[in-house]
């Protein structure tokens, strides 16, 4: 038995790596708390039925389950923060105004999210909740702009789209769940055949709106194309007025418009986006809006975020150059150990040689050395190993 | 990689790729089956072809090590097709998924009376969709070729696998029995490339769908 395997797709963070990963999280928390979002850490582990109620629908299937032995019921890891954020803000803030939630916590997949996607994401996100017009929206993804700037993820653009005219469409079409389903995988794909054969017994709008879709990506020209093409339904112009507005929002930043990017469609309800970026097979961020999500708990309310995970952008970032740290001499007087704190006061990383040990000093993080010139105590690049 | 990199196979897929390359105005400065390279140049600087495994292209173009990549509707069925954009049917290498079972073997009737089958086949994903669709129970067993040979030889009651002229078939005697879809090839894009080099890639994408019409 290898007794140091660990389970696929189960990862340690080693000292280079959890410093990065740790150095990103406090600057996007801490960005996050300069927008007003407030901090929350909801649990490890829930029982399922709040786990998967409301944006929790497709979750089931990805979450490692066990029984309470307390009481008997079944409880899941969580594998989504998103759900249970909502649970917070519908049930425990009762609040009445509009709320600012962030959060940031390792979640668990039994089946990874995406290729070479960790099992153990480690989610960070936001959601905006109380607020059902585009400046909601707006902010939401500005924010994930800045999020990105800072972990200085290279050429990012960021994918938006319209849950709401697909579902016009489909209430158009009126057809049972499995072959909306069917509809709705083509369309993630793009797989134009097949939707093509879908879509042939339907009613004319509908056929032309859902063929359409797949063409409708690029930049801000595609919502004129959209309403050129669309069906005039009340809810599908309300829609693109809806990104129109955006675009004109957010026209300093790389954003684009895909029609047919409906992920998550089952919980979301209006405009959801997804981030792009050189180096990545697949998006590295996921949002948008789920309004009345909270029923379930209690309190409809207008909601939207985005969510990624920050190993993944770690990977992705370039590593900051960290300085190492200084070692000193163990502290066998007052001087010394004055000296050894101040330097630590400074915010200088000091590590103590321990008596009897002598090198590898590199491998623990040292790169400069505390010593003893004369009378004073100076700091100097060290040249033992 | 700035430019385009495309996953081909060797072979079939190759040959009747040239011509929709073309289109694009693409062409490869060497024939994979005469040069050993596996990464191939063209006329373009901007874009090359790599030469990799049929089954292996729907992962090239996931993991986003290509671009594009041509495969055929049985590979992607069984990669399953996730993460990838599938825009046009290029309507090349077609043939047809198939049922066959020996000569002599009453098919219909077994699964009339809800025999349990024993189907040998490369492609387990098709087969288990296509006989639980069909409310019949079998047992699958997984080949990697030569798949004629398992009824012959005892080894299974029929077998699911590609068929384009019968051929191979006939001089086994084997008779197709079911179709369960036909295939051509498609084009993969990987997700984010889409995205990304959408101005490098949409010219290609309309290129051959101009070609394919």
């Amino acid at each position: 038995m290898r007794r140091w395997l660990l389970p696929e797709g189960i990862e340690d963070l080693l000292p280079d790596e959890a410093v990065a990963v740790e150095s990103l999280r406090r600057r996007l928390l801490d960005e996050f708390a300069r927008h007003g979002y407030q901090l929350v850490a909801p649990p490890l582990l829930e029982y399922v039925e709040s786990l998967f109620t409301g944006s929790g629908h497709d979750l089931d299937p990805r979450t490692f389950k066990l029984i309470d032995q307390l009481s008997g019921r079944t409880m899941g890891v969580r594998a989504d923060i998103t759900p249970q954020v909502a649970r917070i803000d519908a049930h425990l803030l009762n609040r009445r105004g509009v709320t600012r939630l962030c959060y940031c916590g390792s979640v668990l997949h039994t089946l990874p999210a995406g290729l070479l996607a960790s099992r153990e994401p480690m989610q960070i996100g936001v959601e905006l909740y109380g607020h059902a017009g585009p400046e909601a929206d707006s902010e939401v993804i500005r924010l994930l702009a800045r999020a990105l700037a800072l972990a200085e993820i290279s050429a990012v653009r960021v994918d938006l789209g319209h849950v709401g005219i697909f579902r016009a469409l489909m209430a158009e079409a009126g057809l049972a769940d499995d072959a909306e389903q069917e509809v709705f995988a083509a369309l993630q794909a793009k797989d134009v055949p097949t939707l093509r054969s879908l879509v042939a017994p339907m009613p004319e709008s509908v056929r032309s709106g859902l063929l359409c879709l797949p063409e409708l990506y690029g930049g801000p020209e595609v919502l004129d194309e959209a309403a050129r093409r669309l069906p005039t339904r009340g809810d599908i112009v309300a829609a693109i007025a809806n990104l129109r507005r955006l675009a004109v929002d957010l026209a300093d930043l790389p954003i684009g418009f895909d029609l047919a990017d409906l992920r998550g469609y089952h919980y979301h309800n209006g405009v959801v986006f997804a981030a792009y970026c050189d180096g990545a097979p697949g998006a590295v961020a996921l949002g948008g809006r789920y309004d009345n999500v909270g029923e379930c708990f209690g309190c409809k309310r207008a909601a939207t975020g985005f969510s990624m995970d920050l190993r993944e952008l770690v990977k992705l970032s370039p590593r900051p150059e960290l300085p190492g740290a200084i070692l000193a001499p163990w502290p066998e007087d007052k001087e010394v150990h004055e000296e050894v704190e101040r330097l630590r006061r400074r915010g200088e990383a000091v590590v103590l040689a321990l008596p009897g040990h002598a090198g590898f000093w590199r491998e623990a993080g040292c790169d400069r050395a505390l010593v003893r010139r004369g009378a004073e105590w100076i700091v100097e690049t060290l040249k033992e190993d | 990689m700035n430019g385009i990199t495309v996953a081909l196979s060797k072979g079939r897929i190759f040959e009747e790729t040239l011509p929709l390359l073309a289109a694009a105005g693409i062409v490869p400065s060497e024939n994979p089956e005469q040069s050993r390279k596996l990464i191939i140049g063209t006329n373009r600087p901007d874009v090359r072809v790599v030469i990799v495994r049929a089954s292996d292209v729907p992962t090239y173009v996931q993991y986003g090590a290509a671009d594009l990549g041509i495969a055929g509707k049985d590979v992607l069925i069984e990669h399953g097709g996730t993460g990838l954009y599938q825009p046009l049917d290029l309507k090349i290498a077609k043939c047809r998924m198939c049922v066959a079972a020996p000569d002599g073997f009453d098919y219909a009737a077994a699964v009339c009376r809800g025999a349990r089958l024993r189907v040998a086949t490369k492609y387990i994903q098709t087969a288990r969709e296509h006989f639980a669709a069909k409310g019949v129970h079998v047992d699958l067993i997984k080949l990697y070729g030569s798949m004629e040979l398992a009824p012959l030889a005892g080894l299974a009651d029929a077998i699911v696998d590609l068929v384009s002229s019968g051929g191979t078939l006939k001089a086994n005697n084997l008779v197709e029995v079911e179709e369960i879809m036909a295939i051509s090839s498609r084009l993969v894009v990987n997700q984010a490339s889409l995205k990304m080099k959408r101005a490098l890639l949409q010219p290609v994408i309309d290129s051959f769908a101009g070609a394919v019409k």
